[in-house]
């Protein structure tokens, strides 16, 4: 290479590198603002040493914890436990849930904190992993049965699967909660 | 090493390059886009929680992928323009940009049709979502600098610059997922893991992928041939090829 390409090399080199650390410490600056939702143990132990007071509005992600869900038989009005590794934050809500809305689903509840452990949401995203798989592998790896929405009961409405409750479930239920996109994927692993 | 690559920063090459790759990008593109988007929204399996509405993975995840691959493609174009200071490299940068954006526009449109029905909102400000959209932004950044000098090398020369600055933003986008908690969820095919997807969903993305990828080289080199034809206009080689074209038609 010529020198003066070499040169200019150089030059683009440390301006980029310069650039990209800026940004960089940025980032790290604004990392917590950045986050899109606290977890339930960030809103009972603190997040960074700042807990979030009651009446802030805030954003809650968290799995449903499987049995909590409880419906208002005459209005829409629901409450359902968030769970992420122990704490557990309780969310009320009233309103039409998203379709992937079920127990063990990962979710996140816009709203404001009423008490230390209470939620009222105005809005309650679904939130998917990023598993893909036909249905009879999921039943035959997780014992998740799915069934479409339009041949469920009417009277149970908490959800559109179903788990069915062999022991096959413990064993294959993480313990940990999905909001980490670490969990594997082996077809056939069973 | 790169000394094959040394012809093609002469225009007339670069031309003759783009005429011969043409129709090979573009029947691989067809092929590819036929049987990837046929086979994955008719034959492949649903998914186990969302359904056929899962499908629309096979546009989705291709354009975003491609967006940023796009991208980085211009920066590196720009970076060789800046630093070889070859004619072709400004011109391969503008002719892939707006090609880009439309990538981009297609990730985020069909992004918040798939996000509606299964997170529940069209559009949420998390980091994925809103690195995607400053993506856009920069691409529309770069078309509208270059548009804005009456020099094109000049031109060249400004918009290389943002192209590169906004590089930055790729592996932003990339582990924005890992970094902060989002509603969107982790990668599924870009990970250095075994891919989060059953086998016979996975291979009509692959092939969707290839065809995305092959349709951007042909459009690119179509873009790029009418952006050399335009500057050399004064060209000798340029102007007999127009009055070739002219006597054959």
């Amino acid at each position: 290479m010529n020198p003066r390409r070499k040169q200019r090399l150089a030059v683009v080199g440390i301006v980029g590198l310069l650039i990209a650390s800026a940004i960089g410490l940025m980032l790290y600056a604004l990392n917590d603002s950045i986050d899109l939702f606290y977890t339930p143990s960030e809103i009972i132990e603190g997040k960074q040493g700042q807990m979030p007071h009651v009446g802030q509005r805030l954003r809650i992600g968290g799995m449903v914890v499987p049995g909590s869900v409880s419906r208002d038989s005459k209005s829409l009005a629901v409450s359902f436990d968030l769970i992420d590794t122990g704490p557990i934050v309780t969310v009320t809500y009233t309103g039409i849930l998203p379709d992937l809305f079920r127990e063990g689903q990962g979710i996140v509840a816009t709203g404001v904190l009423t008490s230390a452990t209470e939620i009222t949401a105005q809005e309650v995203l679904a939130k998917h992993d990023e598993e893909y798989m036909p249905p009879e592998l999921a039943e035959k790896m997780k014992g998740i049965k799915h069934e479409k929405p339009a041949n469920m009961p009417i009277t149970d409405a908490s959800s559109s699967y179903q788990y069915d409750a062999t022991p096959k479930l413990e064993s294959n239920s993480k313990s940990k909660p999905e909001l980490e996109p670490e969990s594997k994927f082996k077809p056939g692993a069973q | 090493m790169w000394k094959w690559l040394h012809p093609y920063a002469k225009t007339e090459n670069a031309y003759q390059l783009c005429v011969t790759l043409q129709p090979w990008l573009w029947v691989s593109a067809l092929v590819c886009l036929a049987v990837g988007t046929v086979w994955g929204l008719a034959f492949a399996p649903q998914d186990y929680q969302q359904g056929d509405s899962f499908r629309i993975i096979y546009i989705h995840v291709p354009s975003a992928i491609l967006s940023m691959g796009t991208y980085v493609a211009m920066a590196i174009a720009a970076l060789v323009g800046m630093v070889w200071q070859w004619r072709t490299a400004y011109m391969s940068m503008i002719a892939m940009a707006p090609v880009g954006a439309v990538m981009t526009f297609i990730a985020l449109f069909t992004g918040a049709a798939w996000g509606k029905p299964m997170w529940g909102a069209w559009w949420v400000w998390d980091a994925r979502l809103t690195s995607e959209l400053i993506l856009l932004f920069l691409y529309i950044g770069v078309i509208a600098l270059y548009g804005a000098f009456e020099d094109k090398q000049q031109a060249g020369k400004a918009a290389g610059v943002m192209a590169l600055v906004g590089v930055v933003n790729i592996p932003i986008i990339h582990y924005s997922v890992e970094w902060w908690n989002t509603l969107h969820q982790g990668a599924t095919i870009s990970k250095f893991d075994q891919p989060s997807i059953a086998p016979e969903m996975l291979w009509p993305l692959l092939i969707s992928l290839l065809g995305f990828a092959f349709f951007i080289g042909a459009v690119t080199t179509i873009r790029l041939r009418s952006e050399i034809v335009r500057r050399e206009m004064h060209r000798p080689w340029v102007q007999k090829l127009a009055h070739e074209t002219s006597e054959n038609s």
